[in-house]
């Protein structure tokens, strides 16, 4: 019955995912005054992709065509093992923390690998600003995921989430308050959304994740596109059953996972429709100043461990 | 922050209401159509139009349509101008990096028939002569709606 809990969250989270990337353009679009391509828009793109004849430029090598689907794959083993519907699973080993973030960086390193095996000029700009953020990124998602353990005494998700359920008080803690910013930022920069990278410029010179993808096309390109929806759900959803748990089914009931979805779908759409919304109200940064940002959340990630030891 | 909420709440939506449904569109196309713009040798009119057809009155993205950075993420090119010398190569380049099913629009009468600058010592020739064109947009330059109406051929929405 348990493993029926990881289908069902595998299912919903491939379905959902390019749905959640329609609607936050959609929001966008609505904000300013357009009429927009409505949520399904992704889902039509993607089909018409698959349809398509796949490219690689002359000279490049097995790692471009490996590349998306390294990066597919290890977002859906992110999808499958993190508590996003329910805790109880029969991977429940493998949701750890460091597991999951090693998974992020896998295809994050992945994709650079690919861009640089392109050869050309904004491939390699595009795969050397992603390790940059990715860098800077990644001790952040370390030192918040620290101060969450510490108040378990474990690094597993399904354990965190868990006791955040148990105890609804420590969700309002100054530890995991700062522990929330310090992620946050670090998710909208995993996720490549303003102010750190703009999905949809045109300029390559801004580029940061769409500068290493330019020289896909067709099938390679939809793998590529749907990855990246991925792991903004995965990443929106890690974000909101670590410091909103509720809803998450504890028992692999049917009534308990019917809930568990529809409290992740609502979870995931309202925090996607929030940063899409922002995101209207922000320009990107300068890219000499978004380690500036990300070392500010790695302040708020350090205060959250140490006030997760000093005021527990 | 407060002035452009009261600026979005006190415009609105400025998109233009739709106009009749152009057509069934291309069947492999159907619904989604990724847009390359390229300028073989534009005065900048056609893109101008271009560009306004994508903005908020116009609002090309609702029928499917969206215009992206790289010929390799393109279903259609979006050609301007007469082909220059210059631009000739790199426009047959372009042609060749777009993945298969591709279709071209040809926008404006200089795309068309080189128009003002025919026999041009620059001018290689017209779209036609240099790629395979499917649809051919006319104007000097054409409006918005016209663009958008040649783009709804194709994604049929």
């Amino acid at each position: 019955m348990s493993t029926l809990g990881v289908v069902v969250q595998v299912v919903l989270l491939i379905v959902v995912a390019p749905y959640l990337v329609g609607v936050m353009r959609q929001v966008r679009a609505r904000l300013e005054g357009r009429a927009g391509a409505g949520a399904g828009q992704p889902w039509r793109d993607l089909r018409k992709l698959f349809r398509k004849e796949p490219m690689s430029p002359a000279g490049s090598s097995w790692v471009f065509v490996a590349a998306p689907a390294v990066l597919v794959a290890s977002t859906l083993v992110i999808a499958a093992v993190s508590p996003f519907v329910a805790t109880v699973s029969p991977l429940d080993g493998v949701a750890d923390l460091f597991a999951v973030v090693a998974l992020l960086l896998l295809g994050t390193v992945a994709l650079a690998l690919a861009g640089l095996d392109t050869g050309t000029a904004f491939g390699g700009m595009g795969a050397s600003r992603e390790m940059t953020v990715a860098a800077l990124a990644e001790p952040t998602i370390l030192l918040a995921g620290f101060a969450l353990s510490a108040r378990v005494g474990s690094t597993n998700l399904s354990a965190i989430v868990e006791r955040g359920q148990q105890s609804p008080g420590a969700v309002l803690s100054p530890a995991t308050l700062l522990a929330a910013v310090a992620l946050a930022v670090v998710v909208v920069a995993e996720a490549g959304r303003l102010p750190v990278d703009n999905p949809s410029t045109h300029l390559e010179l801004t580029m940061i994740h769409e500068a290493m993808v330019l020289e896909y096309a067709g099938r390679d390109l939809a793998l590529v596109e749907f990855a990246s929806a991925l792991r903004l759900t995965v990443l929106l959803g890690l974000w909101a059953n670590l410091f909103l748990p509720w809803g998450v089914a504890t028992t692999a009931s049917a009534p308990a996972l019917l809930l568990g979805v529809v409290a992740f779908v609502a979870k995931v759409a309202v925090l996607g429709a929030v940063l899409a919304a922002g995101e209207v109200f922000m320009a990107k940064l300068r890219l000499f100043r978004v380690p500036e940002l990300l070392a500010g959340s790695f302040l708020f990630g350090v205060l959250a461990v140490s006030s997760s030891f000093f005021l527990a | 922050m407060r002035q452009l909420l009261k600026k979005i709440r006190s415009t609105g939506r400025v998109a233009e209401p739709a106009p009749e449904r152009a057509g069934d569109g291309d069947v492999v196309l159907r619904g989604s159509v990724q847009v390359r713009h390229v300028d073989a040798g534009s005065c900048n009119g056609c893109e101008i139009e271009i560009g306004s057809a994508f903005g908020p009155v116009y609002d090309g993205e609702r029928y499917g349509a969206r215009l992206v950075a790289s010929p390799r993420h393109a279903d259609v090119l979006l050609v301007t101008g007469p082909v220059t010398r210059n631009m000739a190569e790199p426009l047959r380049k372009a042609y060749d990096a777009t993945p298969a099913p591709k279709r071209v629009v040809a926008v404006g009468d200089c795309a068309r028939d080189c128009g003002v600058f025919k026999g041009g010592y620059g001018v290689e020739g017209a779209v036609g002569d240099v790629i395979p064109v499917d649809v051919v947009v006319r104007g000097c330059p054409p409006e918005p709606p016209e663009i958008i109406e040649a783009l709804r051929g194709l994604t049929g929405r």
